[in-house]
């Protein structure tokens, strides 16, 4: 066995459950889950991993396709100082991996009525100050797992720009890693929440077609065409359908 | 990166991609769209539900003797969590006025909609955390009739010719004609839709659409919309109390025959919990983790089917549950994320599923089942699956054909949930195609619900994946995404009107006992207790280790683990 990580309370030797299914044509690899170590493939994500091990996920898992962010993980690697970052469902395990699952990271939600926010920097100012704690250390870019430029946003915050927090966080999966490490204590991605919320309701462009399409279905104006096809048969509307053009 | 076997087929795709792009060029369809009688063929020969094991006649419950996917008349024909003379329902832990069972697109729009048309306060109690549901998962896009080509009826009608005509068309109504309106009750509450540089919706095409319909916020739509729901009753907490890891096991009834509340279990302490509510709304989404016939699946970890089976107990009616979708476009290669959607938007901006020799075989956008089956049938008939080293098969969809049709950069800035997925295995999609193969989706059927989300049992109600008859029996892309907003909404509005009106009597759970009464009467014989809750992806070695716990039907931590498929089932 090569190196033990930091943090296993006994020594990573494979017991005979390990080696039978270490005959399935997979490669074991050892690892530590909590400080406790477990042979596992080496091809596995993390999340697929803890439940090789036998765990049952209940915080932890969510989506399980890197969209929703409920399996934040931190891990070392044998030999390294660093503290990495990662969505479990979405990280591959390495040898030696030291980890543990970050079930939930507490964060206050701002509590806001939007219709009485303003898409500008007093929204930030009110609901998000901590923001301005930015220290622009970039440890927040560095812990995302979704690769985003999060202190840009910060820093776009700080600015009021609303537009760049948008798009700059449009693909935060709210895993909570940045601000569990941010030296500021600030809470990224719930700001970027309010930043979207903002641009979406305010800042949009609206759509001229969308609104007379509401209206016109208000007036009843599909009503007619409705009632002729609502009580249409299969053959009917067979024909119909296999008629109808393409745009 | 893909193994070197597959480097002689890749290169056949990179050689037929020019000839393939002029096709995409012309206003024509790339491969000429099925018959009704292709359709049929294709879908019997070769579509899951056609199986000869695929399903079979449930013996108990408002469906008796109708043939139901058998992995849910399995779930149907099973125990309860509890025993009725062991709840005291004298006192209830908690009293509101709806109880809204999940924490997904459906039930967070109930609650607000039940909150600013009636004033009606809400517990939202979901078995993950709020938002743990599919509808956050959804990449592509939510059908909307809203540009100046389209109309609410010419959406209606693909709809229900996807449906295979059998959709009940006062629900795809309600679906059409509120579309245009959610764009704006969303747009309203903040969400950023994709736009044209006017400000006109960005439409794409779909499966089976016949106009650019499909609206999106890149491929991030379920992500974005979930969180804009979650953050609004977030902001409500003095009347939208929201309970995690708190699912419902079983509704409660009282002594009229009207649904009363649910008994919650909390996933933390392992206690029971009763609510009383003056109605309650099933919003518990699909069955996906149930593994239909061992396929994997697009959907999230708690996707088990609560709803249908506390719903069936208590009395309401199932309607479509024959039929299951399979979504054409789950990843096949690596194994890693296998099962993992891929979005049909892939497929609306042009990318083209090709065989080993890099040939078409299927118009790209037939509906969901019909593309499903024509894949399923060029591996499995014809042979021209590309097999994968853990002995998967797959064919190719061809996505650098993407930037090539609408600009370098449009696929990583339209698509940077799927460029991010397979990048992270060597993979660039913009460069090399993908490896798909059907994947697990869709509960298409579900609690039979009308247009005002009614069930048979006065004060249940039910919107989203979890009810039946929208979609008949095949969905559209982009209608669950409406779906869920629609049906949403409308259930916070009616079950809200009738929160106000009534008086409930004596709760009860008689239900339970007519229940397991009626699996003895039929000599049903299974150790199943449902709700399933979650999936155990335990190893079998380890089940075994954890199943010396003994015959245990008590709460607990044996009860989490799926047992559907262990050797205990002895059905």
């Amino acid at each position: 066995m090569t190196s033990v990580a930091a943090g296993t309370t006994r020594n990573l030797s494979i017991s005979p459950a390990d080696e039978e299914r270490s005959t399935a044509a997979q490669r074991l690899i050892p690892i530590s889950i909590m400080g406790k170590a477990y042979q596992v493939p080496a091809e596995a994500t993390i999340m697929g991993a803890i439940e090789y091990a036998g765990h049952q996920i209940v915080r932890g898992a969510g989506c399980r396709e890197g969209y929703c962010g409920a399996c934040a993980t931190l891990y070392r690697l044998p030999g390294d100082y660093k503290i990495y970052t990662g969505l479990a469902c979405m990280t591959m395990v390495e040898e030696g991996m030291t980890l543990a699952q970050i079930p939930y990271v507490p964060a206050e939600k701002a509590i806001y009525d939007i219709e009485e926010l303003k898409p500008n920097i007093s929204a930030i100012q009110q609901m998000y100050p901590s923001v301005f704690r930015c220290v622009a250390c970039n440890t927040c870019t560095k812990s995302c797992p979704q690769g985003l430029q999060v202190m840009d946003y910060v820093q776009a915050a700080k600015r009021g720009d609303i537009a760049a927090v948008m798009d700059l966080s449009f693909d935060c999966v709210v895993c909570g890693l940045c601000m569990l490490r941010c030296p500021a204590e600030i809470t990224q991605p719930l700001m970027g929440i309010m930043a979207k919320r903002l641009y979406g309701r305010y800042l949009r462009k609206d759509s001229p077609e969308l609104a007379e399409r509401v209206k016109a279905v208000e007036s009843g104006a599909y009503d007619a065409e409705y009632a002729k096809l609502m009580p249409m048969g299969r053959e009917a509307l067979s024909e119909l359908y296999y008629a109808r053009d393409s745009e | 990166m893909y193994p070197d076997y597959m480097a002689e087929s890749l290169r056949k795709v990179a050689q037929t991609r020019p000839a393939r792009l002029e096709l995409a060029r012309k206003p024509d369809p790339v491969y000429p769209p099925m018959s009704a009688e292709e359709r049929r063929a294709v879908l019997e020969g070769f579509h899951p539900d056609f199986e000869a094991s695929a399903r079979r006649a449930v013996r108990i419950g408002p469906n008796r003797g109708e043939s139901l996917t058998t992995e849910v008349a399995d779930m149907l024909e099973s125990h309860s969590w509890l025993r009725s003379e062991q709840v005291n329902l004298d006192k209830p832990d908690f009293e509101t006025d709806l109880l809204i069972i999940g924490g997904g697109g459906a039930g967070c729009n109930a609650a607000l909609v039940a909150m600013k048309e009636h004033g009606m306060r809400s517990i939202i109690a979901t078995k993950l955390r709020m938002g743990d549901a599919n509808t956050m998962m959804s990449q592509g896009g939510m059908q909307a009739a809203v540009s100046r080509t389209d109309s609410p009826t010419r959406h209606y009608l693909d709809a229900i010719g996807g449906g295979h005509f059998e959709n009940k068309p006062e629900l795809v109504r309600a679906l059409t004609e509120d579309g245009p309106g959610v764009v704006k009750w969303l747009e309203d509450l903040g969400v950023v839709w994709d736009k044209e540089k006017d400000g006109s919706m960005k439409v794409m095409h779909g499966g089976g659409t016949s106009r650019k319909r499909m609206l999106s916020c890149r491929d991030y739509t379920g992500a974005m919309i979930m969180r804009t729901l979650m953050d609004e009753v977030r902001n409500h907490p003095d009347m939208i109390d929201v309970k995690e890891f708190m699912p419902a096991v079983e509704l409660i009834m009282d002594d009229k025959g009207r649904c009363a509340g649910a008994v919650l279990y909390s996933l933390d302490s392992e206690e029971f919990f009763t609510v009383k509510a003056k109605s309650t709304i099933i919003a518990t989404g699909g069955y996906g983790r149930l593994h239909i016939r061992g396929y994997d699946t697009t959907n999230h970890y708690g996707a088990t089917g609560d709803g249908l089976v506390m719903a069936y107990r208590a009395g309401a009616k199932l309607m479509y549950m024959d039929s299951v979708q399979y979504h054409p476009t789950g990843v096949s290669f690596p194994e890693q994320i296998a099962g993992f959607l891929v979005t049909e938007a892939i497929r609306g901006a042009g990318g083209q599923p090709l065989n080993k020799d890099g040939e078409l075989f299927v118009f790209p956008r037939e509906p969901r089942d019909i593309e499903a089956s024509a894949i399923i049938r060029e591996c499995v008939q014809n042979g021209n699956g590309i097999p994968t080293p853990s002995g998967r098969v797959g064919v190719w969809l061809d996505s650098p054909l993407i930037d090539m049709l609408h600009g370098e950069g449009y696929t990583e800035k339209h698509f940077p949930a799927m460029y991010r997925q397979f990048i992270r295995y060597g993979i660039d999609i913009t460069k090399l195609p993908m490896l798909i193969y059907p994947s697990l989706h869709y509960q298409n059927g579900g609690i039979e619900i009308n247009e005002r989300c009614e069930t048979d049992l006065p004060g249940l109600y039910v919107a989203g994946e979890a009810s039946g008859g929208l979609h008949g029996r095949n969905r559209l892309m982009g209608n669950s995404v409406l779906d869920y907003n629609v049906f949403g909404r409308r259930a916070g509005r009616y079950a809200g009107e009738y929160a106000k009106k009534v008086k409930l009597g004596k709760l009860s759970l008689a239900h339970l006992d007519a229940y397991e009464k009626e699996l003895k009467d039929a000599g049903v014989k299974t150790d199943l207790v449902t709700p399933v809750l979650l999936p155990s992806y335990a190893p079998e070695d380890v089940k075994k280790r954890q199943l010396l716990r003994g015959d245990n039907t008590l709460p607990g931590s044996a009860v989490l683990q799926n047992r559907l498929h262990d050797e205990r089932h002895c059905a």
